[in-house]
């Protein structure tokens, strides 16, 4: 069956359906009872499943992710939901010495099954501390997963794998997206992680994205076909793994590249792709490959200065007739 | 006075001095340069190790500082692979990936010895909660040092305990020194005990240097969680013979708590018990500390004679699904 619904809807959808499915699915955060999660993701989860597996916590994020890390090494798979990304900052030591590294230090024996949900991305006037995009540093340590959907139907398959995974996946939920409805086939049950999605085939330039630069993308490949110009973009949906296949072969076909991110262009993944393609496919390029990324600035609060500090689609497309013209 | 089998205080006294004689060893080793990066050891807190130990299960579960080695040998009951992951060696707990600080027996019920203060005790708590969760019965003990009582996830960690009655005991192996700041410095209170009492936690000060002390006051703790009463905070008052890790000249310490901490020898106190009361002989003492020197000799022979891990193995275990494609970009 097809249903049109929002991604947040998608998500709860796929909290509720594992929880259902798997006893030791629990969920921890601040607001998820009674309120239903501060942007609507457990709404109706405590009176399904108690307050035994919906654990509504104090405000106190370095202790309940890492009791989190404590209850997948015992074998629970928690759903952590971090109220933004930004707050990753007073609880990042159980996700980067304890969670990312627990596999690898006990040489296999503590396996820490745990999903980080956490809101992120600019756009809704939340300022420098609710508006960043964290997914780099994410990235940066070996141990993690990191997942970035950018549709409601990718959100809820890659949240249900990354619930299923047993390694820590930290899954990137950009909330300027949650309230956009898209198609969900109910067919589909759970989408790998590590695939790309080819979301638009074209051939003169590959525009390789993910999250809510996708739907950017798309706009920016819909204004330069009225010239001419046929864009493929990717949405990567996954970092870490990075479906390298799907990057070669969009690369191979298009010899452009234009990488769209909303992290700051400094150190952002997006440097990480275009080293990796400088490497290994250089060979392949006609010209240098671009990136369009925040600035490296801090997220203002007033609407006319954030408006300026991410990529949107004007801005994707005026860099991809550069791209070409030179 | 509480009257105890024979067989149980003589159990005590091996496994302090398996844990005393194992520390001397690795000691001996790392200043040897056999064993590389740092090497904490708990020389003088053994009685917090042992006794609390002797009041769990083996079905029960523990985490320990970046100083647990003594954690581990008692509770995995593995001296061999404990000695070899402290030389790196493929044959160790941890095929040689954690080393000293990252001992780990998850099967036994030990889940790791802890690189980061205080990193250990979210842990625990999760680890209560899980066992909360699935209602199996199962106590998990954090054993910590008195400097992890200063960070931010104790406090948390403490709270969300009271208020979800988890059955887990904070231990706070109290040896005075936070790395090397006599932590009388770094706190406002008069002991660490008292901080559980803002969380309405059930606290006590215990001699660590009596091992039955600590024995009784885990036992306790151990009930009080098993009755679905919550968690307990034991403030286990140790010494620590060495500077903070092996090798550290620690002139911060001052003679005054050397002599005190040598003079108030846990393993020495414990045995002269034993002797004045009758239970055991001298020639008996004498006789197991040779049988536990043997051990102790064929556990560093074996760590010797262990392959170091094959260099084809470094990127195992980052991940346990999809490791390949995961480590590869």
């Amino acid at each position: 069956m097809n249903r049109t619904i929002t991604m947040i809807e998608a998500i709860r959808e796929a909290i509720d359906e594992e929880m259902a499915l798997d006893k030791n699915v629990i969920m921890l955060g601040e607001d998820i009872g009674e309120l239903g999660g501060p942007f609507g993701s457990s709404k109706g989860l405590l009176e399904k499943y108690n307050e035994n597996r919906i654990i509504q916590t104090p405000i106190s994020e370095w202790g309940f992710t890492g009791i989190a890390v404590g209850a997948a090494i015992r074998g629970k798979r928690p759903i952590v939901e971090l109220m933004y990304n930004d707050f990753i900052s007073v609880c990042f030591d159980p996700i980067m010495n304890q969670a990312a590294k627990m596999h690898y230090m006990t040489g296999g024996q503590a396996k820490v099954p745990l999903v980080l949900r956490a809101p992120t991305g600019s756009g809704r006037r939340g300022a420098a501390q609710h508006s960043q995009n964290m997914e780099a540093l994410f990235a940066h340590i070996p141990g993690l997963k990191v997942v970035c959907p950018s549709s409601p139907q990718d959100a809820k398959g890659l949240l249900k794998s990354s619930i299923r995974d047993d390694d820590p996946v930290i899954f990137l939920e950009h909330k300027v997206l949650y309230p956009i409805k898209g198609n969900v086939d109910d067919s589909i049950d759970t989408i790998p992680l590590g695939y790309a999605d080819c979301k638009l085939e074209g051939t003169d330039v590959s525009i390789i994205t993910w999250s809510r630069q996708v739907n950017f993308a798309l706009q920016a490949a819909e204004k330069l076909a009225e010239s001419g110009i046929h864009a493929e973009v990717i949405d990567l949906r996954t970092l870490v793994p990075l479906d390298w296949e799907a990057i070669c072969k969009t690369v191979s076909k298009t010899h452009h590249v234009v990488i769209v991110e909303e992290d700051v262009r400094r150190c952002g993944f997006g440097a990480e792709i275009a080293a990796q393609i400088g490497e290994e496919l250089f060979d392949e390029l006609d010209a240098p490959i671009v990136r369009v990324a925040s600035l490296n600035t801090s997220v203002p609060f007033s609407a006319v200065l954030e408006d300026e500090v991410f990529p949107n689609p004007e801005r994707i497309v005026t860099k991809v007739i550069d791209l070409l013209k030179e | 006075m509480q009257i105890y089998e024979k067989d149980f205080l003589m159990k005590i006294l091996e496994d302090m001095l398996t844990v005393r004689k194992f520390e001397q060893s690795a000691s001996d080793s790392f200043i040897k340069g056999m064993i590389s990066g740092n090497v904490h050891v708990c020389t003088g807190g053994e009685g917090a190790v042992v006794g609390a130990n002797m009041a769990l299960k083996p079905t029960d579960f523990i985490t320990a500082s970046h100083r647990g080695h003594g954690h581990c040998i008692v509770k995995s009951r593995d001296l061999n692979r404990t000695m070899a992951e402290l030389f790196g060696k493929d044959s160790g707990l941890c095929y040689g990936r954690g080393g000293s600080m990252h001992v780990t027996k998850v099967e036994n019920g030990m889940l790791g010895a802890n690189g980061i203060v205080g990193g250990g005790i979210p842990i625990a708590a999760g680890s209560a909660l899980a066992s909360k969760i699935d209602d199996d019965g199962a106590v998990t003990v954090s054993f910590f040092g008195d400097g992890a009582t200063n960070q931010g996830c104790f406090h948390e960690c403490l709270n969300m305990a009271a208020i979800w009655k988890l059955p887990i005991i904070f231990f706070i192996e109290n040896n005075q020194y936070a790395v090397s700041v006599d932590i009388n410095t770094v706190i406002n209170t008069e002991t660490l005990a008292e901080r559980a009492n803002a969380y309405n936690i059930y606290n006590e000060v215990v001699d660590g240097t009596d091992v039955l002390l600590v024995y009784e006051a885990t036992k306790r703790a151990v009930e009080r969680a098993r009755n679905g009463e919550g968690p307990t905070l034991i403030d286990c008052h140790i010494y620590r013979f060495t500077g903070h890790f092996v090798g550290d000249p620690a002139k911060y310490m001052s003679e005054d708590y050397l002599n005190q901490a040598h003079k108030s020898d846990v393993i020495d106190k414990f045995k002269n018990y034993l002797l004045y009361n009758n239970i055991a002989e001298k020639e008996e003492i004498e006789k197991m500390e040779k049988a536990i020197d043997e051990k102790i000799i064929l556990a560093k022979q074996f760590a010797i004679e262990s392959q170091v891990p094959d260099k084809s193995s470094m990127l195992d275990y980052n991940y346990s699904c999809d490791n390949e494609r995961s480590v590869a970009r």
